[in-house]
């Protein structure tokens, strides 16, 4: 079969394009299962929790007095001017989309158009309580939609792997944030507020559509620890980290043979190991160690995996060297050690 | 009427927006996503019609192209004094590094744009050739998908002349072009980018063609053979269709400052390693001024009057034509030599006093810069507009492609003035466009 060599330059836009979609979608789902949890007392703090997880507090705070429930929503859905608003990461998506209009079908650039006027159509009204949630729905869907257009009508060359990457290397990313906005549930709190945080953890499972898969492996009791195993380690669960982890590790290996690709070998490694990782420890084991640092070290981890598939794939190193295609020629950060 | 055909296209001004099909304007650079106007009536032209502007086409294109090879050759037709020498030598375009060298099957002119207008008494005449980089063929392919999706039974049994396989059509002649001994050549289309106003189009190409579409820094050159960087490292590259101007590709050879182009790039194409479509140099083809000399040209090559006149010119670098055309201002059109787009242009029926004034300056400082026209009254066709269904002066842009031999779309870009009196056509101006019926049978 005689197909075109893919350009590096459209590797990156599509990896970066699945990304965008996934991490729109995920924030329209964290979103969505703060606004469950802020009904009532402890408001202010949850939508903290927010800017926090995604380390946003300085940016929010040049810009707002205090993070009430309308200003955090607008920084997150309709900010143009914050590069981690959904508005944002849907014109990233489109304007990767408009670089990739000779590889991406039809459908799928026609979607994500009309997504994105969609978005940025959102007006104030479409953020109060009654229909926020509303609103979330559809982009999640919107999301939801461009990814099956993308299953079903996306040709299956090297630039799906990239996709494939993309896609689960973010979502892995974002389901360890998820988990990250109830960490602080975790640590302490007396019998009164047991109740309430169970609550919390039925919505944060609901949120990443898990709450059915989650009965299906646990019918009985629902704790904090079973969540967070669920959510990291399941095998078949499609947000799991775990799942995740190998899905994109699968993509690569295929990618590599199919191609004949050479570079890239310390990627697979590192997947690898993380994969190996991920199923030999118990949550239990997590826990007493601490969520949080656990979850800090996957985030680093997928982070050190984009840089060298950037090495590998999407160099933009000069063309003498690029031939050898091992090589890589800027030292690339050391993957995280794993925690004990 | 104008109701019933806003129903019919309404769902396709969303559909257009929907696509985000685009025309990028240099000047709104806050929209960079514009709608270029489809108007639903096509303009139909007869089978005998057709026959002639497609053999004048040929024509000219023929007779462009051996005064390419001529000119970067032997320059026999200078010597013989049908052109001044100068109005070639001295001209921005004219590459002298492009003399001697070997280009396949001497098709400079790959692709070529014709502008064709209608003046009152019926005749076609050619107003401009575009020879470097015409860009405007995907909306010829777009309109008609339009015009087949929104009137299916209009069009049905109408004996329209497909317009679909320009792709493949062009693919064959950049195989046709490649260097010997190239098999299965590596094809790319080479575009600035996406904040180029013809993006679209680009994308649109490459995907007919099955092409890579590559930017400037996705080549590079080593040991003047050409590469793509890809995945997999460096892959070579053998012909590129560049919708990029001679000046930015290659800033060893042209403008430094290029960022859009490829270092080494001419090195590469002088070694005949690598083809070039359009070959470099065509630039002095299509020169507003050289273009008042054609008719001598195809005389000159090929023996023969010329199919499609010329709108009748004054070449400002002469006496005579730069005194008529000063003591006939306001009656005239004056267009800069090395403009495209419709940029620079003053209609004297239509321009005001100052206008004049400052035309007329500029004329007595930079004669040789300009020539004029007499203002042809443009034909007219009915056009939906806001008011209903009214007379839009319109103008016809043929595309011809070149590898061993020419071969011409049936039909071509019709653009039309969507302001009431207006003459300028182009989509850098507030033009539109419409679908080009060519009739299969008398």
């Amino acid at each position: 079969m005689s197909s075109n060599p893919l350009l590096a330059r459209y590797a990156e836009c599509i990896f970066w394009l699945a990304r965008f979609i996934e991490r729109a979608e995920n924030l329209a789902r964290i979103l969505d299962v703060n606004e469950t949890f802020s009904r009532g007392r402890g408001a202010a703090q949850s939508w903290l929790s927010i800017l926090q997880l995604n380390s946003d507090e300085e940016r929010f705070y040049k810009k707002h007095q205090n993070a009430t429930a309308e200003r955090v929503l607008r920084f997150y859905l309709t900010d143009a001017d914050n590069p981690t608003s959904i508005l944002s990461a849907v014109t990233n998506a489109r304007e990767n989309a408009r670089t990739l209009r000779p590889l991406v079908s039809t459908e799928m650039w026609v979607q994500l158009n009309v997504f994105y006027n969609r978005m940025r159509a959102i007006g104030p009204a479409d953020m109060v309580p009654g229909s926020l949630s509303r609103l979330l729905t559809g982009i999640k869907e919107a999301c939801q939609t461009f990814t099956g257009i993308a299953e079903g009508t996306f040709y299956r060359d090297q630039a799906s792997y990239f996709y494939q990457l993309g896609r689960y290397i973010e979502r892995a990313d974002q389901t360890t944030r998820l988990l990250d906005t109830k960490y602080p549930l975790l640590t302490g709190g007396g019998d009164a507020a047991a109740a309430i945080e169970i609550g919390q953890w039925h919505a944060l499972l609901r949120s990443a559509s898990g709450y059915h898969a989650f009965r299906r492996v646990h019918s009985s009791e629902l704790t904090p620890a079973r969540v967070a195993g669920f959510l990291l380690f399941n095998p078949a669960f499609p947000r799991s980290v775990y799942l995740c982890v190998r899905e994109a590790a699968d993509a690569l290996a295929d990618l590599k043979s199919r191609y004949r690709l050479r570079g890239g070998n310390d990627i697979s490694e590192g997947l690898d190991q993380l994969r190996t990782i991920l199923e030999s420890r118990s949550i239990d084991e997590i826990l007493a160690g601490g969520l949080h640092e656990f979850l800090d070290f996957l985030q680093g981890y997928l982070i050190v995996i984009t840089d060298r598939l950037s090495a590998a794939f999407f160099g933009h190193k000069p063309a003498s060297q690029s031939q050898q295609a091992s090589g890589a020629v800027w030292p690339l950060a050391p993957l995280p050690q794993i925690p004990s | 009427m104008p109701k019933l055909l806003n129903s019919f296209t309404q769902p396709f001004w969303q559909a257009l927006y929907d696509y985000g099909i685009t025309f990028t304007l240099y000047s709104e650079s806050s929209a960079i996503d514009r709608i270029l106007p489809f108007d639903p009536i096509p303009r139909v032209l007869a089978a005998d019609e057709w026959r002639q502007i497609e053999r004048g086409i040929i024509q000219r294109v023929t007779a462009l192209n051996l005064l390419l090879d001529d000119v970067y050759h032997g320059q026999k037709i200078l010597k013989d004094g049908v052109i001044p020498p100068d109005l070639i030598l001295g001209n921005p375009n004219y590459r002298p590094s492009m003399h001697g060298a070997a280009v396949a099957h001497k098709a400079y002119v790959n692709i070529c744009g014709t502008d064709i207008i209608r003046g009152g008494d019926g005749a076609f005449r050619v107003l401009e050739d575009n020879a470097r980089t015409p860009s405007g063929v995907s909306y010829v392919i777009e309109n008609r998908h339009m015009m087949l999706r929104a009137f299916p039974d209009l069009v049905d049994g109408a004996g329209l002349r497909p317009v679909e396989d320009y792709g493949s059509r062009l693919v064959a002649a950049m195989r046709e072009i490649a260097p010997a001994g190239c098999r299965d050549p590596q094809i790319v289309l080479l575009s600035p980018g996406i904040y180029n106003a013809a993006y679209f189009e680009h994308v649109f190409l490459a995907r007919e063609m099955g092409v890579p579409l590559v930017e400037g820094s996705d080549l590079v050159v080593e040991q003047d053979r050409v590469y793509m960087r890809t995945i997999g490292g460096l892959h070579p590259v053998d012909v590129i269709y560049r919708r990029i101007n001679d000046d930015f590709l290659d800033p060893e050879a042209f403008r430094p400052d290029s960022l859009l182009g490829v270092p080494g790039l001419m090195r590469a194409y002088y070694s005949g390693n690598v083809a070039l479509a359009n070959a470099i140099g065509t630039g002095v083809a299509d020169d507003k001024a050289v273009y008042a000399y054609v008719p001598k040209i195809i005389r000159y090559y090929l023996d023969e009057d010329a199919i499609l006149p010329n709108v009748e010119t004054y070449i400002c670098r002469e006496a005579d034509s730069l005194r008529y055309t000063l003591d006939h201002l306001a009656e005239l059109v004056v267009k800069p030599v090395g403009e495209a787009g419709g940029y620079g242009i003053t209609i004297g029926p239509q321009a005001s006093r100052a206008e004049l004034e400052a035309c007329r300056a500029k004329l007595v400082a930079d004669p040789a810069n300009y020539i004029s026209q007499p203002c042809i009254d443009l034909s007219v066709a009915p056009t939906l507009c806001d008011g209903g269904v009214m007379p839009r002066h319109v103008d016809l842009r043929p595309f011809a492609i070149t590898g061993k031999s020419t071969w011409v779309l049936p039909g071509g870009l019709t653009r039309v003035a969507l302001r009431p009196g207006s003459l300028i056509v182009n989509s850098s101006q507030g033009g539109g466009s419409k679908d080009t019926w060519v009739l299969e049978h008398e």
